[in-house]
């Protein structure tokens, strides 16, 4: 077994409608800055031991499909890096 | 034979329920989510509230409490269900019906009185009026925008599994009239059974005559 992070990165599909970061948006643009768009998404940082990079990166899988994405209304990402 | 108004921590929308219900002659009683379904519940409410204050998304976290595994099976046996706001929200999230509830389009909470069009007026939860009657029913959420994909969309409009619109006093479905941004204006949907329904506004808010109108009886007579 080695130590892993596995980072999830959740965020609302392209062409579903982002309130918050649309508002988020707006505020940037009161405070003087310029920007054509701004995405925001959750990200999700898990230590875990498994046997290899594949197995950890199965796991978190199963973690977003099951709890941390909703496959409705979100896409997501799984990152692993060897954890010191 | 009684009706279980399933409790979550943060639920608060369940005694409301209950007085609605009792005010119809409809037997209910409240049950702990923990402690599982009583083994004669002949149907279940979801009831609104902040179920584990919203952590994730709205009805994320309740939507995996082990006493959902027991209300599917017993949707799945035709046993009646209908999920109220937060409930809407765990239902969408466990699945059993399609679709999500997510951040209105105002980015706001939003509590006021909407007016619902019945678009499926042959179901438990609308058999009380006909197909094109105007509502009036409140509404209090700040995640009830419905989403879905296109496809799944077209399927649910073909189904004809949509229960309630948001429209005007008129009857009449706008963006005007969509407070939040909901896919079709949609409020409220069937699962794949008619006896699954989900729905944002609040019935059990419109079922006493002392706390202002009694549009949402018709709703929980679908218990009766």
């Amino acid at each position: 077994m080695a130590a892993y992070t596995a980072t999830v990165t959740v965020r609302l599909k392209r062409g579903v409608l982002d309130p918050e970061a649309e508002t988020t948006k707006k505020a940037l643009e009161r405070l003087g800055f310029e920007l054509d768009d701004l995405r925001s998404a959750d990200r999700f940082e898990l230590d875990l031991d498994a046997e290899s990079a594949d197995d950890a990166a199965d796991r978190a899988e199963e973690m977003a499909e099951r709890l941390l994405a909703n496959p409705t209304i979100h896409d997501y990402t799984v990152e692993v890096d060897a954890r010191e | 034979m009684t009706v279980s108004i399933v409790r979550f921590g943060g639920s608060n929308c369940d005694r409301d329920a209950l007085r609605a219900l009792h005010h119809l002659d409809v037997d209910a009683e409240i049950v702990w989510h923990e402690d599982g379904l009583p083994a004669d519940t002949s149907g279940i409410v979801l009831p609104g509230g902040f179920s584990y204050g919203d952590y994730l998304r709205a009805g994320a976290m309740a939507a995996h409490s082990p006493v959902m595994a027991d209300v599917r099976d017993l949707a799945a046996d035709g046993v009646p269900v209908l999920g109220v706001c937060n409930g809407a929200q765990v239902g969408s999230e466990s699945g059993l019906t399609p679709g999500a509830f997510t951040t209105n389009a105002s980015a706001r909470f939003q509590c006021e009185h909407v007016h619902l069009r019945v678009e499926n007026a042959d179901t438990p939860w609308t058999r009380a009026y006909d197909e094109g009657d105007v509502l009036s029913i409140p509404i209090a959420h700040g995640e009830g925008r419905f989403e879905i994909s296109d496809d799944r969309l077209d399927t649910l409009e073909d189904e004809n599994r949509v229960l309630f619109r948001y429209c005007d006093a008129s009857g009449e479905v706008s963006p005007e009239s969509n407070p939040n941004g909901s896919k079709h204006s949609i409020a409220g949907v069937l699962g794949e059974r008619e006896t699954v329904a989900v729905m944002m506004p609040h019935p059990e808010r419109a079922t006493l005559p002392d706390v202002g109108g009694t549009d949402g009886q018709g709703v929980l007579e679908g218990f009766a």
